[in-house]
């Protein structure tokens, strides 16, 4: 009798141990995107805030190109405007495709294109811009992560208990890879 | 990406190290003590404290013995803003905070990683890998360099490095000396003194490919394969670690002249390639380039 009850407990003990383990990494999995999904929105405000100091340079040199700053404000105040991570980074874009106009045509400004301060932000830009992607990158590989948990078993079934849902994936565009490739 | 296993594996391999080591130096102990105090006993109890209390600087401090012995110099973001946006945008990638960066001003091209854990690791690359390598090769090397420092492959190596490393280089100075030192007649003079350097050289002269072989034990080769695949997969873009090694390959200078046999086995090339014998082969512990090339490049 005490025989069969050391069993029970035993087996029951290792089962108690296995749900806490499961468990514990499902959470720690679940964490890791979430860290990985702020650091996307780290970086995106990092790169707003370069902004006006970027105007604040370019200013002076550029006279003619008022719509080229004007669209530059607009998408930083859209992203600082904040919400849901997809309209900013859809913001994020209109700011790529602004700065891109932008440094084509400081070409057209030999003063502008030695000025340090100038040369800084540029490299700080097109740097935070592959930290987006990289951030992007990062989050999905930590929602892959996650889902292979919850989606084999014996996990699948201790996810299932407490509710850990799955998380969506970020479509990375052919033009955001080509971002992170960029050679300069 | 799971580098849980790898990290457990490390994590076993730190404990050996430091049980080995404590081995070697109390046996040592007990060798000068017999020999120096006649009491084999009292040397392994300072020889165990002494164990100890080097473990404890190896660990807390090893990463900046050896960063000193590279000669390697921190570098802030101003001294290259365009290496540390590379190096903070790989940090994450592979979700892990930003490495200290520092520069070896050295001609040929080679990296190594070093740290306790990847909240205190640096990277070190040469001024002549920084100067000739594109943005795609540069992010190789350093995402090979990253996945060292977040699977703790830095801690192994660094603890190999300044713990048995020691050994190393301690009968290499020793044995050469005593190779080469002018022998002034069999002076009575020195009687004890020479008797006890006799005895040390000799410990160490058996000792040291014994822990030149467990060196290569505790580091194998594939922990270059892996960092090699696992960097690949933070990329997402092999060829550029391909071109890398190809460009290292290439390269007619290949010797880091900081480097030497302890701190070879850091570097993402053997840094000593150019020097031969059978000391320098006993301790390579690269595997070949070439097929680490072939590898990336079928990816």
């Amino acid at each position: 009798m005490a025989d069969v009850l050391t069993v029970i407990i035993i087996t029951l003990g290792a089962i108690i141990l296995g749900i806490i383990l499961i468990y514990n990494s499902l959470i720690r999995l679940r964490n890791i995107a979430d860290t990985s999904w702020a650091q996307i929105d780290v970086q995106l405000k990092r790169r707003a805030d370069l902004i006006p100091n970027l105007i604040n340079t370019v200013k002076g040199y550029m006279k003619h190109e008022k719509q080229t700053l004007t669209e530059l404000t607009k998408a930083r105040t859209d992203i600082m405007k904040g919400g849901d991570i997809n309209k900013k980074l859809a913001a994020s874009d209109q700011l790529t495709s602004a700065l891109k106009t932008l440094f084509a045509v400081s070409e057209n400004y030999p003063d502008l294109k030695a000025n340090q301060n100038f040369m800084m932000l540029q490299e700080e830009l097109s740097g935070t811009e592959s930290k987006i992607a990289y951030a992007r990158q990062a989050y999905n590989d930590s929602v892959l992560d996650l889902h292979n948990k919850l989606q084999t078993f014996p996990s699948n079934v201790i996810a299932n208990l407490f509710g850990f849902k799955a998380k969506e994936y970020f479509k990375i565009t052919e033009s955001d890879k080509k971002n992170v490739k960029v050679d300069f | 990406m799971n580098f849980y296993k790898e990290i457990q594996s490390n994590q076993r391999k730190t404990y050996i190290l430091l049980v080995f080591f404590s081995l070697i130096v109390i046996l040592l102990g007990a060798v000068i003590g017999m020999l120096f105090i006649g009491s084999y006993l009292f040397g392994m109890v300072i020889a165990f404290i002494i164990a100890i209390l080097y473990s404890f600087l190896a660990y807390q401090s090893g990463d900046s013995m050896i960063l000193g012995s590279a000669r390697a110099k921190e570098l802030k973001k101003e001294d290259d803003p365009y290496l540390f946006n590379l190096v903070e945008g790989l940090a994450i990638s592979a979700q892990i905070p930003k490495p200290k960066i520092y520069l070896i001003n050295e001609e040929s091209m080679n990296a190594f990683a070093t740290g306790k854990d990847p909240k205190h690791a640096s990277i070190a690359v040469t001024s002549g890998l920084r100067k000739r390598m594109n943005r795609l090769e540069l992010e190789g090397v350093i995402s090979h360099e990253m996945s060292h420092i977040k699977n703790y492959d830095i801690r192994v190596m660094m603890l190999v490095t300044v713990l048995l490393g020691v050994v190393v280089l301690l009968s290499d100075i020793i044995f050469r000396s005593f190779i080469w030192a002018p022998r002034n007649g069999r002076s009575e003079s020195k009687g004890q003194g020479a008797l006890i350097f006799l005895a040390i050289a000799i410990v160490l002269a058996i000792l040291a490919p014994i822990v030149a072989q467990l060196m290569r034990l505790a580091i194998s080769r594939k922990r270059e394969y892996l960092a090699d695949a696992t960097g690949a997969k933070l990329t997402h873009y092999p060829k550029g670690l391909a071109d890398a090694l190809e460009k290292i390959k290439n390269d007619h200078d290949v010797t880091v002249d900081t480097a030497n046999k302890a701190t070879a086995h850091l570097y993402i090339e053997n840094p000593l390639r150019e020097k031969k014998g059978f000391m320098v082969k006993l301790f390579s512990t690269h595997p070949d380039i070439n097929d680490r090339i072939k590898k990336l490049r079928l990816m």
